[in-house]
């Protein structure tokens, strides 16, 4: 178990690493110069001097990788290079609207593809069992702003019920109107996200119900159902935990078009922000924080499933 | 023959196989054609309730909503072609590094695709977008590299066991080199899989690019496009809130289409494969 901890330990690490290159260099690679970039074409000379001289580009290449890298370890971002404010404090700031955000649309996701995922496969051939994966199927092909316009104009246009767009002023001191912001944000991305989990979920469940001990739990007299939902369903909550991982990519790239669509002051509707801005020292740390989100919980995922399988625990032993 | 005959025969694949008719016949279509100029604005046409010869209404602009559709299937088109291109080119050859190359590069490649595999297509996107502006070349490259990754990483056990096996052992007794072996016994072995993932790689392409310009960094501002035009609508969504239907149902369909005919080449290619299902969804 330890040598499996420190494997995927230094497996993350190097995942950082690799991911801090390549982003670092994406953004190194210019059509001509950063610095004229940032400042725009109607910049003077003595502002692009300006700009070049804070992101250090007259150093050479590694020298400014290790600067950006090393303020990262000591959990300094670097500046914004038109609002000169930390990016550090503004991810911080921004992340009290993605993070509850991603994880409503993650509980909401869960939800509905996890009751309809098993319902599905018990009413495999059927009437039901077609109408549901053919519908998660349907509904995972839609683009996520669509269904939020759709949400829109049902839930807010019509019906009155959530607000369109906007996110309290105050923030989540009042948080009866924050998370009424946040609810149809949320059920836009959990309703989308569900319905690719769903098909996971019921293929994951058919799999179980192939296994030797449903079929023996039945031949002991108990209903294919009743086997399923006493002995199976934990190694499917495995599958689940497993896709997860998967899932999370899913979730913030929802919450980026998402925050947009609903004008929501979060990480996606800055990091859209910046990118027009050209704001290339906020973007490269936002990328990262991003990636790292991914890498992070990906391995979690992963030692987690290790932990609570029983199964996979024997493999390594 | 006897592969697309099947394929016709599969509900699902032959439906995917009408969607990508209907778009290339559309997209073709409106090169030479379109009921109304598809940028042409008249103020005194806004807003206008669907009609034989608006089938879609109008905009704000007064611009039929159905020719700026069918204009916008063009890009679709073209994002969805050139990021299959770019996909499996970027795919084969991280596979082929990650196969037949020395032990420390295999390892390194694999390593590579691990993390490049946890960059969403929308972020790297950005990312280039922040460097380069936005283009519908950075959607292309984007979605090249994200789902090339997704190539690889499924092709690359592939060609390692096709290496492994008795034939290409004799194949190479007989002289053959590796760049033979590589076009006779590699490739139409593992084309089948790439041909599905492409199908699926479309499907997001699409989706991507429907985002992306969404978010103003895809298509120019004087290309219509479908994500483009879902964002110019939505401004307007208190006023006319039904023409957002449009745009949104056909990037559906096309997206659906695609992951369809996807799943039915892999059930036509490889029935033992038919169940687990793992085409394109959620977001790109």
């Amino acid at each position: 178990m330890t040598r499996f901890l420190l494997s995927r330990g230094l497996l993350l690490v190097l995942g950082l690493a690799v991911a801090s290159v390549l982003i670092f260099l994406a953004l190194r690679f210019l059509p001509g110069d950063v610095a004229q970039v940032i400042a725009g074409t109607d910049a003077t000379p003595a502002r692009i001097a300006a700009i070049r001289e804070s992101l250090g580009l007259d150093r050479p290449l590694p020298v400014q990788y290790f600067e950006w890298v090393g303020g990262l370890l000591r959990g300094d971002l670097g500046n914004s290079v038109v609002t000169g404010t930390p990016v550090a404090s503004e991810i911080a700031e921004k992340a009290q609207v993605t993070l509850p955000l991603a994880l409503l649309s993650m509980l909401i996701g869960l939800a509905i593809a996890g009751p309809l995922g098993v319902a599905a496969a018990l009413r495999r051939g059927r009437p039901a069992g077609f109408v549901l994966s053919g519908s998660a199927q349907a509904l995972a092909a839609v683009p996520v702003i669509w269904a939020g316009m759709l949400l829109v104009i049902v839930f807010s246009l019509w019906l009155g019920w959530l607000p369109a767009q906007g996110f309290p002023r105050a923030g989540w001191s009042d948080p009866g109107a924050a998370l009424r912001s946040l609810l149809l944000p949320a059920i836009t991305i959990g309703i989308i996200e569900g319905a690719a989990l769903l098909r996971f979920v019921r293929s994951a469940t058919l799999g179980v119900m192939g296994q030797d001990f449903i079929r023996t739990a039945a031949a002991a007299g108990r209903t294919r159902t009743g086997a399923l939902l006493t002995h199976g369903l934990p190694s499917v909550a495995l599958s689940i935990v497993s896709v997860l991982g998967i899932q999370v990519a899913g979730l913030l790239v929802g919450t980026v078009l998402v925050e947009n669509l609903f004008t929501l002051p979060g990480i996606g509707r800055m990091l859209v922000a910046d990118v027009g801005n050209r704001d290339l020292t906020k973007v490269q740390s936002e990328v990262l924080v991003l990636t790292a989100i991914v890498l992070i919980i990906g391995t979690l995922v992963d030692v987690i499933h290790r932990l609570v399988d029983p199964r996979a625990r024997e493999v390594t032993a | 023959m006897s592969g697309f005959s099947r394929l016709l025969r599969h509900p699902a694949g032959l439906f995917g196989l009408i969607v990508v008719a209907v778009l290339l016949v559309a997209a073709g279509v409106s090169l030479v054609w379109t009921p109304h100029d598809p940028v042409f604005t008249d103020s005194t046409r806004r807003w206008l309730a669907p009609t034989w010869e608006y089938p879609f209404g109008t905009d704000n602009s007064g611009r039929d909503i159905f020719s700026l559709i069918l204009a916008g299937s063009r890009v679709t088109v073209l994002v969805a072609v050139g990021s299959a291109l770019g996909a499996g080119i970027v795919g084969l050859l991280l596979a082929a590094f990650g196969a037949l190359t020395r032990r420390w590069v295999r390892e390194s490649v694999a390593v590579l695709i691990d993390v490049l595999i946890a960059f969403p297509t929308l972020l790297i996107a950005m990312l280039l977008a922040a460097a380069w502006g936005g283009s519908l070349l950075v959607v292309i490259v984007a979605v090249s590299i994200s789902f090339g990754v997704n190539i690889a990483r499924v092709t690359r056990p592939e060609i390692r066991t096709v290496l492994a096996a008795d034939y290409v052992l004799a194949a190479r007794a007989s002289g053959i080199g590796s760049w033979g072996i590589l076009r006779h016994h590699v490739l139409p072995n593992i084309a089948p899989i790439v041909i599905v993932q492409l199908s699926w790689g479309m499907a997001l392409a699409v989706l991507a690019e429907a985002g992306l310009s969404y978010l103003g960094y895809g298509a120019p501002a004087d290309t219509p496009s479908w994500g483009r035009l879902l964002s110019e609508l939505q401004t307007y969504i208190g006023i006319q809130p039904l023409s957002v239907f449009w745009p949104g149902a056909v990037i559906t369909v096309t997206v659906l289409g695609l992951n369809l005919l996807g799943d039915g080449l892999r059930d036509v290619t490889d029935p033992t494969l038919s169940e687990p299902a793992t085409s394109a969804g959620g977001n790109a």
